[in-house]
């Protein structure tokens, strides 16, 4: 199931964030290898979604190092990177609190992904020439494409604030994929779904995944999705990481149960 | 259940009369001079008072009823259960069509149907146009509350009057270079407020916008001080000299071309790839850049776009007044042309120029209001923001045609 | 010597108003995340009431430390219900709009309150009675430092001083803190939002209304339009400091006030304003989170 030989698209080696006097992750290695979905999973507050802006340039981690492997085949180095460089450069996330643009439309919503792929200039933009009406012919086709993909082409003309919350969450996703990424993240991407909504969300990253060719790293508290959809799974607790391994190892493990799943049980 | 409303507003306003009437009591009804050691009493201020807010907090809670009613207040301003009739009405091509080529026809006629006075008016209220949709690109589009845009309007018309005073340049030189003298400064202030949040940016920019006048007012040397530059050049027709009044139809027809031009330019921009950029900015910044947008370069672009507008106007303020001095670019005026933005309805591109008409042409025409109209300004961007955020005409997002049929799917 | 003396107290006694004025800014963002436009205009409609009751008690002929105690105090009531209505009326149906809506309305509030207040008294500047006498024993300090400077530096301190009280030891000044620091969380354990917001624009505008009542009677005039630069200053200094910070907005309000008066004093005075702007565009480049503020990494 997952390619153990391939080669790492992202490798964070000791990680630590600091906020003031608090540890938000410390010491924290975690490696996503090509074609892998990688799930990063650990009770509220571990620190997965702060490790999620440290690796996109929202946060500078405090210490260690982030390697990250574009699809050109250069590794670069992306501590503290700018946060729209690191989404040129090919990872693209989702937030676990909503964040589309509200007054936009959905089909907006995915074409301002394609921003970073295209180059029409204020100058393109007010001639309007032949080349520029192709670049933007091309950008709503494809946005539409996506949008499609994640089964929204119905309301591609409606406000985003409008959508119901699964439909937000998945109009995220497309965002996200218009940026053309080699490593997917999506932050509790589940969250507030029923369970028919979950199965269909694991549907579409299973299908997304063969068809974009992308890494997945998934931090979710569902753990049927988690457990049937991951290559490899990392546990994190107070900022550091507790445990990693297959499904299978990790559901095995008596820390872990301990930790999280016992927890999650009755939550 | 009506009749019970109406009693509960009704108590509240008279509360609301009673309380207003005592805050304001001191100041509306009375006038010391320390001096002369006199004292005026003006009671009948305080019966105006008393009536009026009554009358205006009757009308504040039943809007504040039918706006809580509605659910408006949750943030949402896309949830318009139906949008006004007027905005369907003028959304129809049938109406909008015949309705824009008649105003076109009017505005062309316009100098030969009215006296030199009326068309000195309306190429204020032209100039206002431009203005307002500059300042739209920075506000209603980018999200970026500038303050001192006024400094921009200041920029071009000194930039003609000191180049006209010193080395009579013409009219048309000095155009090109007053927009690119505004997009050099709009840059010069983007820089340091790039970090800045939101509400940051907006006092740096208001201090920006005072720094250049009370330079202007100081540096006697550069700028003449607080008496100004007069005697500036009209615009030049082909060397051919000519009467002020053809002067004024003259600048009234640059003013026009000005004004479609900029409507043309804002709204290709607006639905281009840099304007959907500047609205991602406006509305979720962090989004917008994990998308991968350059939020620098973006706010960058819109505050040049705007001050490049504002810059080309200075030059046009400049040759129709012929003087020019640091009083006419006062924070009054900044705060003017964002009433006119935020009247119409940021980002709405119809929307500013009826705000734009509206606010410098109703205290035109009704004389009576020119003293209280910065009252009301100030008033008007109080209650818009409260009951209708999006102004008068809503801006509304371009609707995309796709070319590609669904492949294999319903 | 004495002249780097006069200007080290001028600049005191006009740092301790900006520290008083910029209290209110830095309280209401503190609390609620907006720069109050109309805040200015709340200290100059302080000077106003104060300029009232002055006009009216001197026609009674009490004497000047008297009126100055009750003018002060009648204006701190004032500016206080000011300083709620706006609260009321411009802010509060706004608690949940984009984040530009506020600020617009707190915009108009400010070109509003200066108009009314032109409209409904003049637009000229007013004579303001001098209501600090000159103490006899102050006499010898004179070339340096004048009894108006004094009595400004001396209130001011005070002022803070009970304001620091109020807020570390009684029941509402801990819910303004608590609520400062996190809303939510102070709703849940039970802090009525809504009054300690209306709580904090009357402390703040009552402020406000001390200094302008002391600097109007130490300028000797006033217009309508003296609260836009004086609120733009008082501003600057609350972001000197670090913006909700309330040490913060002391010490920003010294730091300007000498500022000031040393640029103007050796290097020139055309520019007394500009120094101010600069300063505030300079801090906000190199230092934005002010000279006491933290720095806060925003969460996403
Ligand atoms: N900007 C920040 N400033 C201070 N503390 C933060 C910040 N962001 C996150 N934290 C803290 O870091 C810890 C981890 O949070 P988070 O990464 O959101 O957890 P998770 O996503 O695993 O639920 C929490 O204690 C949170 O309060
Ligand atoms: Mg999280």
């Amino acid at each position: 199931m997952s390619e153990m030989n391939s080669a790492a698209v992202l490798a964070v080696r000791n990680m630590s964030m600091n906020f003031g006097g608090l540890r938000a992750l410390s010491d924290v290695d975690l490696e996503v290898r090509a074609g892998e979905v990688v799930a990063l999973i650990g009770p509220n507050g571990a620190g997965k979604t702060t490790f999620f802006n440290c690796i996109t340039g929202i946060y500078t981690p405090t210490e260690g190092e982030i390697l990250a492997t574009a699809r050109d085949g250069k590794t670069h180095r992306i501590n503290g990177m700018r946060t729209n460089l690191v989404c040129e450069l090919g990872m693209a996330r989702t937030f676990q609190n909503i964040r589309l643009f509200p007054s936009m439309t959905a089909l907006e919503n995915v074409m301002i992904g394609r921003h970073c792929r295209t180059k029409e200039g204020i100058f393109g933009a007010i001639v309007r020439g032949p080349g520029t009406r192709r670049e933007e012919q091309h950008v709503v086709d494809t946005s539409y494409h996506l949008l499609q993909k994640v089964g929204l082409e119905q309301v591609a003309d409606e406000y985003a604030s409008n959508l119901p919350y699964g439909a937000q969450r998945r109009l995220e996703i497309a965002r996200a994929l218009a940026t053309e990424p080699f490593l997917l993240l999506l932050d509790e991407p589940a969250a507030g779904m029923n369970p028919q909504e979950t199965l269909e969300l694991k549907e579409m990253v299973i299908q997304i995944r063969h068809e974009f060719a992308v890494s997945v790293l998934l931090i979710e508290h569902d753990m049927k999705m988690v457990m049937s959809l991951s290559d490899r799974i990392y546990v994190m607790e107070y900022g550091r990481v507790i445990s990693t391994g297959t499904p299978a190892e990790i559901s095995a493990d008596p820390q872990v149960i301990r930790a999280y799943l016992g927890e999650e049980t009755d939550a | 259940m009506a009749s019970q409303q109406l009693a509960k507003n009704f108590k509240q306003s008279v509360v609301a009369a009673l309380w207003l009437s005592f805050l304001t009591m001191p100041l509306m009804v009375i006038r010391v001079d320390t001096v002369e050691k006199t004292i005026t009493w003006r009671w009948m201020h305080l019966l105006w008072m008393l009536v009026g807010s009554f009358v205006l907090a009757l009308v504040w809670y039943f809007l504040m009823d039918r706006r809580d009613r509605g659910g408006a207040n949750d943030g949402n301003l896309n949830t318009e259960a139906a949008p006004s009739r007027f905005s369907i009405w003028l959304n129809n091509p049938r109406v909008a069509r015949p309705l824009m080529a008649f105003g076109l026809l009017f505005a062309v006629a316009f100098p030969f149907l009215f006296s030199m006075y009326q068309t000195n008016i309306l190429i204020s209220a032209l100039i206002y146009v431009v203005l307002g949709l500059g300042l739209n690109i920075t506000v209603g589009l980018a999200g970026l509350l500038d303050l001192g845009y006024v400094a921009f309007y200041a920029v071009g018309a000194y930039a003609y009057a000191l180049l006209n005073y010193h080395f009579h340049l013409g009219f048309w030189a000095v155009l090109p270079l007053g927009g690119i003298l505004g997009a050099f400064f709009g840059i010069l202030l983007g820089f340091p407020v790039l970090r800045l949040r939101g509400d940051y940016l907006a006092i740096v920019t208001l201090g920006f916008g005072e720094i250049v006048r009370l330079v202007l007012q100081n540096w006697d040397a550069f700028s003449f001080g607080p008496s100004g530059i007069s005697n500036i050049a009209r615009p030049g027709f082909f060397g051919v000299t000519y009467s002020v009044s053809q002067a004024t139809t003259y600048i009234y027809y640059i003013m026009l071309a000005f004004v479609l031009l900029t409507i043309f330019v804002t709204a290709r921009l607006k639905d281009s790839r840099i304007g959907r950029a500047w609205l991602a900015l406006r509305e979720d910044e962090i989004a917008c850049q994990a998308m991968g947008i350059d939020n620098t370069k973006a706010k960058l672009l819109a505050f040049a776009m705007g001050a490049t507008f504002a810059g080309f106007m200075g030059v046009v303020f400049a040759a129709k007044t012929t003087f020019i001095n640091p009083a006419s670019f006062t924070f009054m005026e900044s705060a003017m042309i964002l009433a006119i933005v935020v009247l119409g309805g940021m980002g709405s591109i119809p929307g500013v120029i009826l705000g734009a008409f509206l606010l410098m042409l109703m205290p035109e025409y009704m004389r009576a209001f020119s003293q209280y109209r910065m009252l009301l300004f100030g008033a008007t961007m109080i209650v818009v923001m409260v009951f209708r955020p999006q102004g008068l005409i809503k801006a509304r997002r371009k609707i995309y045609k796709v070319n590609t049929k669904p492949a294999g799917q319903a | 010597m004495e002249y780097f003396l006069q200007l080290f107290f001028s600049g005191l006694s006009k740092g301790s108003v900006y520290a008083l004025i910029a209290l209110g800014y830095t309280m209401v963002y503190g609390i609620i995340e907006l720069i109050n436009f109309a805040h200015g205009e709340i200290y100059m409609i302080g000077a106003f009431t104060g300029l009232i009751v002055a006009g009216l008690l001197t026609a009674l002929g009490w004497p000047a430390l008297a009126i100055l105690a009750i003018a002060v105090v009648v204006a701190m009531v004032y500016s206080g219900a000011y300083g709620y209505t706006v609260e009321k009326i411009a802010y509060k149906p706004l608690r949940n709009a984009p984040r530009l809506a506020p600020l617009i309305s707190a915009i108009g509030m400010s070109i509003f309150l200066q108009n009314y207040v032109m409209l409904a008294q003049t637009p000229d500047f007013l004579p303001f009675p001098r209501l600090i006498p000159d103490l006899a024993f102050m006499q010898k300090y004179n070339s340096f430092l004048g009894t108006s400077d004094l009595l400004i530096i001396v209130t001011s301190i005070v002022v803070m001083a009970a304001l620091n009280f109020f807020i570390k030891f009684t029941r509402m000044g801990k819910a303004m803190r608590a609520t400062a620091q996190n809303r939510k969380m102070a709703m849940l354990v039970g802090v009525n939002v809504d009054q300690v917001i209306s709580a904090t624009f009357i402390i703040g505008s009552s402020l406000a209304a001390v200094g302008g009542v002391l600097i109007a009677s130490h300028m000797g005039q006033i217009n309508f339009y003296i609260g836009f630069i004086a609120g733009l200053k008082a501003f600057t200094a609350a972001v000197l400091g670090g913006i909700g910070s309330i040490p913060g907005a002391m010490l920003g309000g010294l730091v300007l006030g000498w500022t000031e008066s040393f640029a103007t004093g050796y290097v020139s005075s055309d520019y007394e304003d500009v120094f101010a702007f600069l300063l505030l565009v300079l801090i906000l480049i190199f230092r934005p989170a002010g000279l006491l503020g933290k720095q806060r990494a925003q969460k996403v």
